[in-house]
């Protein structure tokens, strides 16, 4: 029925995750679409569920002392926890021990009116046993919650706060939905865990040592009887555990396949519509989907026996101890009050141990949604600024104790590469004086971008200097260096809010006034005030209900309202029109007053009035020059100009 | 409940067995007392000795054995049946939503659909679980600890028939509580969600304008929502567990007075008062059950909406009123007649006002114009990816509503501004354009797009990987890449919509010239944003503010059309002529 081929189906499962070949550090299965561009690229969002992983972590003990510190910081309340649970549990177990005691003196021989009071008595005191075990229940429960949620709290800040702080190299490596997915369904798992599992663990082990205890309390014969049982169960539950966590894992990356998949067809869905591809893409989903649902079936077949199972093997002990108790009843003198409770114990006995084996599942599932978590926070940041990194000011932002700039901008020698075996620039050398407009052209490839991902350091140069009136960068703080930097980017980026607050990121203590004033530079106040809200108008996510060039318009607005002496415009018009962009040169020519600024287009008539443009080709300065100039000497600009040569 | 019926459908047997085989564990559950108390009574206090005791002990061992095999059984089918339900829905619901028109799916955000196939499935997926295993285990075993209990102590049972609605009343009022807060804490999570994948697209802006505490402090907002949220919720359904032990503790006090003083008496035997304490026991923790089942209930319930929401969605561009399904794009012919076009029904604004235009076959027409001037809504209409509101649009005179879908876009190809590349190779990329086409067909769309220089250039060549970790492709490079595919489909008209924006001036010349020599019997229409890329156009349509306010050849319009004149002269450098 399916058209796809069984090699095709193969490919499918390996590619999105579902099987683990191509699971490496940096985020496995997820293999976005989206070429990324150099500069940015961009991953869609990722549901709750279905992270990679899930798999067995694999230093169980660091992870979990790591994760405990969260909690460890309300000590004392979880002490009270931990007594609280201590304090039902022995109520729990105690209320049901007196049941002996009380159904003794019903069957002895004592007076009626001796019963009728002891009864009394019995039940009294059971009440106030109960009443303490429900008090502390509902005690423990309640602080837990807090205690767990200021630790997630904590967690995500950390995590938030530690992206924040990453290179741009590691976003480019990973996919958002990726690192997304440790937002959610890693620390969902997490959540859970820290929410419910300890303090059932801990209930649990309590319980049973508890009704152990007390098994041997009421009749240590038979009790000893009963333990036989013990390795069966735990055996039962040890083996159905560890089919349960394989096929778990099995799942887990089956649902990132999924996930991934999913992800990626609906981002594309319009690309898939205009091919007429909705077929294929139905029928290759189904594969995945299928392969889902199998893994699923094992996983959550043992995961689901394990309750029937050891419950039904404690109704195996119930009858052992009743059979033996009701034996001994008969030829010694145990009682019948004792059997009663004992036969309650036994069967509540398995109860903890099934009750503990599915708490291991939520623990690994959770322990390994922590290592993922901490791999993010333990990658390595951003070079830190040495502690003797200066901070830079121009004369339009000046800040308390702040070295003075002019904004000469300095590249001496500098050799670059992504990777190790590809240089993508050679041995550049360019100067820019105060308030120039130096201009790059060149085929696409040759590294224009690149230059501008180095002056403001999202990647640092291996050879050579950048400098910054005459101080090199590497000796400023980056905070510094970059809020004295505007850039305006190939990929529009706006934020969900409204146009003035999307503007006024360009620097937050802009006055409505300024905003305005940014926005007309720009030439994007006419079109603000046509939208329903004008500047109060909010955006949906990315600026959904604006044009391309209408958003270039606001990336512009927003490097405008900055005071930053130096300015990077990569590509800033390459969405709007050339007669608005006529219109804004006035404005871009106000935008660039008094600042060094480093343009690159692909349209020549951006660059022609440039102080200086600079022709790259494979990463190596060919030509520099002004307009003129260059056209004189009749080489590679020349050609790019008037449109002779053909480029790759 | 009509439309979701055929899912379970094929797993009907499961959904059958499954719960009987739990009724097989309950009925053992609610026996297992019975035959303590036999034990106690006949055993012990009524003298039948040994051999009673072992037989009924045999009894009890062979019953806990069966128990065991329904229960497993009844997780097998319960897995086997909501699982294939789950599957299947699955399936359906990524198969509706590759229906949805355009327009459909500019009103779900990405994120929520994914949400809706994974999360939402998974609830309810779970939900069923829970109810196969539970649905007849947790009121069987009520109502057959109930019933034993009756029969054992008709007074005591009263006794309990007291509790049990203030119980139930108890846990209704709770989940009546709990389950707008639980909507509340789902929104929370969404808006999180929200602020951290923003935050990741965006990160290269965070950091050029050194707004990182600006983000942390959105993100702690949206953290501490989440957190209050969630304690809200979480503290009304902590009163769950303290309610129903409370009323078991009482339940079971009330039994051990009346029942313990009946003993005394000599009313019943102490073997029946402890079967009783049991059942007591079973009957509550049935119950507690049943509310478990409900709580997560209302969470699947909040899922089932939205899986239905998009179940329901009523496509609103389909083929189903076509009347020419079998014909075919020949010639390539364009027309639009008084063509009106908004995207969002309720604005004023018309985004295109009375278009009228006639496009010949095998013209090239560039359309050129301001930045929100109409033009990819323009032509967007030709393949039917939005509908026009007033008006018609004819392709080979025929009205585009007329042809099937898949017969129109294969004969119109267009290539979107926005670039998207799946993963897979190259070539695998390439090949959306003609499954079937051979090596030879891939690499001449691909030079024709100028494309095939620097994918040759890779080690890796037309095989090279796209995706993480895989090339990186600059922006000119994966513009030349969908050319070249949308190339591959042959198409009779081809659009492309600002798709040189990347690329430079000379090789958008080479593209132009390919498509010249090669595709001269195509209808191709070009936006751009230089006038160079259009000034050879047979025909040049200006557009402004939606409506056409020019057409014809360059010469014409230089001395027609002032909109045209102002982009000219914004672009072309008066000294240097093009040659």
């Amino acid at each position: 029925m399916s058209t796809i081929s069984d090699k095709r189906k193969e490919e499918l499962l390996q590619r999105y995750g579902s099987k683990s070949a191509s699971h490496s550090k940096e985020g496995g299965g997820l293999k976005t679409s989206h070429i990324r561009m150099r500069p940015g690229g961009f991953g869609g969002p990722r549901g709750p569920h279905g992270g990679m992983g899930g798999s067995k972590p694999k230093n169980m003990g660091v992870t979990m002392n790591r994760l405990l510190a969260y909690i460890g910081r309300d000590k004392v309340k979880i002490f009270i926890v931990f007594g609280c649970v201590l304090v039902s549990t022995l109520s729990n177990l105690g209320g049901s021990y007196l049941l002996r005691p009380i159904i003794n003196n019903l069957v002895s021989q004592r007076t009626i009116a001796e019963k009728a009071g002891n009864l009394l008595t019995g039940i009294l005191i059971m009440a106030g046993i109960y009443a303490t075990g429900v008090i502390c229940t509902y005690l423990q429960q309640r602080i837990m919650i807090g205690v767990s949620q200021n630790a997630l709290v904590r967690i995500r800040k950390e995590l938030f706060s530690k992206i924040q702080r990453l290179p741009v190299k590691y976003h480019d490596k990973h996919t958002h939905g990726d690192v997304m997915s440790r937002f959610t369904n890693d620390l969902e798992s997490v959540g859970e865990m820290l929410n419910n599992t300890l303090p059932q663990v801990f209930s649990g082990v309590l319980h049973l040592a508890g009704t152990v205890i007390l098994m041997f309390v009421t009749h240590w014969v038979l009790a000893l009887v009963i333990m036989v049982t013990i390795p069966l169960m735990v055996w039962a539950g040890g083996m159905i555990g560890k089919q349960s966590r394989k096929y778990y894992k099995d799942q887990q990356q089956a649902l990132g396949a999924v996930n991934g998949y999913i992800e990626e067809m609906v981002a594309g869905q319009k690309v898939i519509k205009v091919f007429c591809h909705e077929k294929t893409v139905t029928e290759e989903f189904e594969i995945l989907s299928d392969d889902l649902r199998q893994k699923q079936i094992k996983a959550q077949f043992f995961g689901g026996i394990m309750g029937p199972v050891m419950g039904n093997l404690s109704q195996v002990s119930y009858a052992l101890s009743a059979t033996v108790g009701g034996i001994l009843c008969l030829i010694s003198d145990f009682d019948i009050g004792g059997l009663t409770i004992f036969t309650n114990y036994s069967r509540q006995f398995s109860r903890p141990i099934s009750e503990l084996s599915m708490q291991m599942n939520t623990i690994f599932s959770a322990l390994a949604g922590a290592e993922r978590v901490f791999e993010v926070m333990d990658e390595t940041p951003e070079t830190p600024d040495p502690a003797d990194a200066l901070t830079v000011c121009s004369e339009a932002n000046r800040v308390e104790g702040a070295r003075l700039i002019k904004g000469e901008v300095t590249l001496k020698d500098v050799t670059f590469g992504y990777s190790p075996d590809k240089v993508v620039l050679k041995n550049i050398n360019i100067k820019a004086e105060p308030g120039q407009k130096i201009a790059f052209v060149g085929s696409t490839g040759a590294g224009k971008t690149t230059i501008t991902n180095l002056i403001n350091r999202f990647y640092d140069i291996d050879k050579g200097q950048i400098l910054i009136d005459g101080i090199d960068i590497k000796r400023i703080r980056k905070d510094s260096l970059r809020s004295n930097i505007a850039m305006v980017l190939q990929d529009t980026h706006l934020f969900s809010g409204t146009v003035r607050e999307n503007i006024r990121y360009g620097r937050l203590d802009a006055t409505d006034e300024e905003v305005v004033t940014a926005a007309k530079i720009a030439c994007a106040h006419a079109f603000i005030e046509r939208l329903p809200e004008g500047y109060d108008t909010v955006l949906e996510g990315d600026g959904a209900n604006l044009s391309q060039g209408e958003r270039q318009l606001l990336n512009i607005a927003r490097a405008a309202v900055s005071k930053a002496p130096i300015l990077i415009l990569d590509e800033a018009t390459s969405s709007v029109d050339t007669r608005t962009e006529k219109y804004i040169e006035r404005g871009m020519d106000q935008l660039m007053t008094n600042r060094t600024t480093f343009v690159i287009a692909h349209r020549l008539s951006t660059v022609r009035n440039a102080d200086r443009i600079i022709v790259l080709e494979q990463g190596e300065i060919v030509e520099q020059g002004t307009h003129e100039e260059l056209l004189a000497m009749k080489g590679r600009y020349y050609q790019l100009y008037t449109g002779a040569v053909e480029l790759d | 409940m009509n439309r979701y019926w055929k899912y379970a459908k094929p797993y009907l047997p499961a959904f059958i067995i499954g719960p009987i085989m739990m009724i097989i564990e309950v009925i053992g559950e609610v026996v297992m007392p019975l035959l303590l108390s036999k034990v106690i009574d006949h055993g012990i206090n009524g003298g039948r000795g040994i051999p009673y005791i072992v037989t009924m002990g045999v009894t009890m061992v062979i019953t806990a054995l069966c128990m065991m095999a329904g229960g497993v059984g009844g997780a097998y089918f319960a897995v086997k049946a909501s699982s294939g339900f789950a599957n299947d829905l699955r399936k359906d619901l990524f198969k509706k939503i590759q229906t949805f028109s355009f327009t459909n799916i500019d009103r779900y955000s990405t994120g929520s659909l994914i949400t809706r196939l994974t999360n939402d499935i998974t609830q309810v997926q779970n939900m069923i679980q829970m109810l196969m295993r539970l649905a007849l285990r947790a009121p069987g075993m009520l109502i057959g600890a109930l019933i034993m209990a009756f029969i054992l102590n008709l007074k005591l049972a009263l006794v309990i028939l007291c509790v049990i609605p203030l119980l139930t009343l108890a846990v209704y009022y709770i989940l009546k509580t709990a389950f707008p807060r639980f909507r509340l804490m789902q929104k929370k999570l969404d808006a999180l969600n929200a602020v951290t994948q923003e935050n990741l697209v965006n990160i290269r802006v965070v950091k050029s304008f050194v707004r990182e505490d600006f983000e942390e402090e959105k993100f702690s907002r949206a953290n501490q929502d989440l957190k209050e949220s969630t304690v809200s919720a979480m503290r009304v359904v902590i009163f769950t567990m303290p309610v129903v032990t409370l009323a078991m503790n009482v339940t079971t006090l009330a039994v051990v007075w009346f029942g313990g003083k009946q003993v005394i008496v000599g009313g019943m035997t102490a073997g029946v008062l402890t079967a009783f304490i049991n059942y007591v026991g079973q009957i509550l923790i049935s119950l507690m059950m049943v509310s478990m089942v409900i709580l997560n209930g209302s969470r699947a319930l909040a899922s089932y909406k939205r899986i239905d929401e998009v179940m329901n969605t009523e496509i609103d561009l389909t083929d189903e009123q076509a009347v020419k399904k079998e014909a075919t794009v020949k010639d390539g012919k364009i027309e639009f007649r008084h063509v009106y076009f908004k995207y969002y029904k309720n604005n004023e604004k018309w985004v295109l006002e009375d278009i009228n235009l006639v496009i010949s076959p095998g013209e090239t027409v560039g359309i050129i114009g301001p930045t929100g001037s109409g033009k990819s809504s323009l032509v967007q209409l030709i393949p039917r990816l939005y509908d026009a509101d007033r008006g018609q649009v004819l392709v080979d005179d025929v009205d585009v509503k007329d042809y099937s879908l898949v017969h129109l876009r294969n004969g119109v190809g267009i290539v979107l501004q926005k670039n998207v590349l799946f993963s897979g190779s190259i070539m695998e990329n390439l090949k959306w354009g003609d499954e079937d086409a051979d090596e030879e067909a891939v690499r001449q769309a691909a030079q024709y797009a100028q494309a095939h220089g620097f994918v040759s250039s890779f080690t890796e060549g037309y095989d090279t990987e796209l995706g993480q970790g895989g090339v990186n492709l600059s922006g000119g490079q994966k513009q030349r890449l969908c050319i070249a595919r949308t190339l591959l489909k042959k198409p009779k008209i081809l659009i492309l919509d600002d798709s040189t924006s990347a690329v430079d001036t000379a090789t958008e010349a080479r593209i132009r010239e390919s498509f010249k020599n090669e595709l001269s019997g195509t209808t191709k229409i070009i936006i751009a944003q230089r006038i160079s890329s259009v000034i050879d156009a047979d025909k040049i349509i200006v557009m402004d503010d939606g409506k056409i306010v020019g057409i014809g050849s360059h010469t014409e319009l230089m001395q027609t059309c002032r909109m045209y004149t102002e982009i000219y002269y914004s672009q072309m450098d008066k000294e240097v002529t093009a040659s």
